[in-house]
């Protein structure tokens, strides 16, 4: 990426003006607290964010739809892994409890946006409020779970958040009239913004564009909104309060770090992040059906950011887009290797439902063996070799 | 009172199956300080394994039993050896992940034995019943009951007699000084997947003679072991025990009154009791009722 220039820390130890100029490239070393917390501190990260942007806004034009539905569905999935990033990654706080903040927010979302006249029990309001609400909601209960948390380290919570789910999922089963019950479900409310619906085909005015066209660019805008939240977190005081947290709770204590507030925030978090998420992803999907949100769920979160990449916001991001995609690769595979049968019922060693199972859990054991920094480590590695070639060291 | 003392009876031979899931997880927990996720796969393939031998290959129940808690064993070794060896020294958080990943795999591949029917082991002693004060017992349920007995005697007696459970309990309380007096401590992490893994098998086999015999979704059966190990504590034997019991009582006394005095709670509610009464116990004792109780120094 940048090459390795020493000069930097001539420039900056002898300041020309009264204002350092900023050094070109990664800097070896900082020297202002400005210069720490900036957001985006090299000119290649600058540039490649905005040539990611742009090309994020490009790609409904470029691609099919099909395509393009998956990588919706992985933006929006990203934001409920930047949530359980929070709370897991940066706040040390293991929870398996996903799924239940992910289905509150969907069935809030579809109670308060759901049609007023229809079967089930519906508010008719409009986005503006369930969005919001679905992540209220969400953090609502996370406040409830918060308080329990604070007295568990570890394993434990891990356990009693995989309690949450079950007894979730129980409630979402038995609420028939807010929920539709087991193998039902209910329609998630449409995405209509600024008095354009987006999904349907053709509803922003004056360009053609489809369903998916126009979800995929809500999705990207809504995903860049709620990512630089998340970074501005963790960069703030809160987010250091979080890592002392996780790395030695004792020690955070003693700095003056209020722990039971902290945990608490960052369950809240979390949980308004997962809400927000259940209600958009939904969009998508179209249908919301109780069961789908088991322990499964969780751990296809938790195997997001741990493949993408504990503890970053763009690792959650590449980790959320590569496991929602996997169901597609599965298929893709299923072209090229012979025993691999695309249909469920079909001969062959595995379906691609089963092969898809076992590349995730395979997925995560190699990666938690391989490379713990995830995705996001994997970029590391690649960086460090630009930035040391033609050495190797 | 005979409704009552019959929950109370059934939920205990349901109990000891927990028991003996909830002892695997404590007992992996002790050795190595993780919990592994992945026993409910050991579970369901240990069932599978007695299937395999007495419906496929004709053995008789007692022998299929046997050769699947071998295989058992020998499956919860091969995890340890392959997956968990190489991360020692890691976060046990990264551990207990792990077991995640190998739970799924082995899920797909027990499913893709399972397919879409039920997998149901045939009892020896038929559906013969004990009856007595107006109370009944079936013939499998009382097997369990003494199996489990039976079990949970002979692993205490090991941990607490033999060379390899003094073993055990030192790798337990403090492995490097384990290592400094010449316990094999890698042998003895082996040693506790192993156990885990035959109890598992056998908690398996006995959930395959049930009604429901082995379907897609069983494992969310030894789940229920989680909320019994957090009753009795992670790190207590005898908590693991009287935690599954609690777990299949409770389960058993909801499903028969719950729809009676309690129904806004819903159908199928005693399902999730067990987690319901988990969080009771963790308000009033964050260790639970046994476990050891973490002190911190600064």
């Amino acid at each position: 990426m940048t090459t390795p220039n020493t000069s930097n820390i001539g420039a900056r130890a002898y300041p020309t003006a009264g204002k350092p100029r900023p050094p070109r490239g990664r800097a070896l070393l900082r020297t202002s607290y400005a210069q720490d917390m900036a957001l985006l501190n090299t000119p290649a990260k600058r540039w490649s964010t905005l040539a990611l942007i742009v090309a994020g806004f490009l790609t409904p034009l470029l691609i099919t739809d099909d395509l393009l539905q998956v990588l919706t569905l992985g933006l929006f999935a990203a934001i409920g892994a930047i949530g359980l990033n929070l709370v897991t990654g940066y706040a040390g706080q293991v929870s398996l409890g996903h799924a239940f903040f992910l289905g509150l927010g969907a069935y809030t979302a579809a109670v308060l946006g759901g049609d007023a006249e229809g079967r089930l029990l519906g508010l008719g309001m409009p986005m503006y409020i369930w969005l919001p609400a679905a992540g209220l909601v969400a953090a609502a209960a996370g406040l409830l779970i918060g308080p329990i948390a604070v007295r568990l380290r570890g394993l434990y919570l891990a356990i009693v958040t995989l309690g949450v789910v079950f007894l979730g999922l129980h409630i979402f089963r038995e609420a028939n009239t807010l929920t539709g019950g087991p193998g039902v479900g209910r329609r998630a409310p449409d995405l209509e913004l600024f008095g354009i619906n987006f999904s349907a085909s053709g509803g922003i005015p004056g360009v053609d564009w489809t369903r998916d066209q126009q979800l995929f660019l809500v999705a990207l805008v809504f995903l860049v909104i709620f990512g630089v939240a998340a970074r501005n977190i963790a960069r703030s005081g809160v987010g250091r309060a979080f890592s002392a947290i996780r790395d030695r709770d004792v020690a955070a204590a003693v700095i003056g770090v209020d722990l039971t507030a902290h945990k608490v925030l960052a369950f809240a978090l979390s949980s308004f992040y997962a809400g927000v998420c259940g209600a958009l992803y939904y969009t998508v999907v179209r249908v919301i059906e109780p069961t789908s949100f088991d322990l499964l769920l969780s751990v296809q979160f938790l195997a997001m950011i741990l493949i993408g990449g504990v503890a970053t916001i763009s690792g959650a991001i590449m980790g959320a887009i590569f496991i929602t995609a996997l169901g597609r690769i599965a298929i893709e595979i299923a072209h090229v290797v012979p025993f691999v049968s695309s249909s469920v019922t079909g001969g062959g060693l595995f379906n691609v439902f089963q092969l898809e199972g076992i590349l995730y859990g395979l997925l995560i054991i190699v990666f938690l063996i391989a490379e713990p920094r995830g995705l996001y480590g994997i970029w590391i590695r690649i960086r460090n070799y630009w930035k040391g070639w033609p050495f190797s060291y | 009172m005979t409704t009552f003392a019959q929950a109370i009876l059934s939920g205990t031979a349901q109990g000891a199956i927990y028991a003996l899931l909830a002892l695997g997880f404590v007992i992996i927990y002790k050795a190595t300080h993780v919990i592994s996720f992945a026993q409910p796969a050991l579970m369901v393939i240990g069932g599978l394994f007695s299937y395999h031998f007495s419906a496929v290959f004709g053995l008789p129940f007692w022998p299929s039993l046997f050769i699947a808690i071998l295989l058992g064993a020998g499956l919860g070794m091969l995890i340890e050896r392959l997956a968990l060896r190489p991360m020692i020294g890691k976060p046990v958080f990264t551990l207990a992940i792990i077991t995640i990943g190998v739970d799924v795999v082995l899920r797909v591949l027990a499913n893709r034995y399972i397919g879409a029917d039920s997998r149901a082991l045939r009892y020896p002693g038929g559906s013969e019943r004990y009856e007595f004060l107006g109370l009944a017992l079936s013939h499998r349920q009382v097997t369990i009951i003494v199996v489990t007995l039976i079990t949970v005697v002979s692993l205490a007696l090991f941990i607490r007699y033999a060379k390899a459970g003094l073993a055990m309990r030192a790798t337990a309380l403090d492995q490097e000084t384990a290592l400094a007096q010449g316990v094999k401590v890698g042998a003895m992490f082996a040693l506790a997947w192993a156990i885990a893994g035959g109890l598992a098998a056998i908690a398996g086999t006995f959930i395959a003679t049930g009604s429901g015999g082995i379907e897609q979704d069983t494992w969310i059966i030894a789940l229920k072991a989680l909320p019994a190990i957090i009753i009795g504590g992670l790190d207590s034997l005898q908590g693991a025990v009287i935690g599954g019991l609690a777990v299949g009582i409770i389960e058993q006394i909801t499903a028969v009154y719950q729809a009676a005095y309690l129904p806004f709670l819903g159908t199928n509610f005693s399902l999730v009791a067990p987690y319901a009464l988990m969080f009771v116990v963790l308000l009033i004792r964050p260790y639970g009722l046994f476990g050891t109780k973490e002190v911190e120094r600064v």
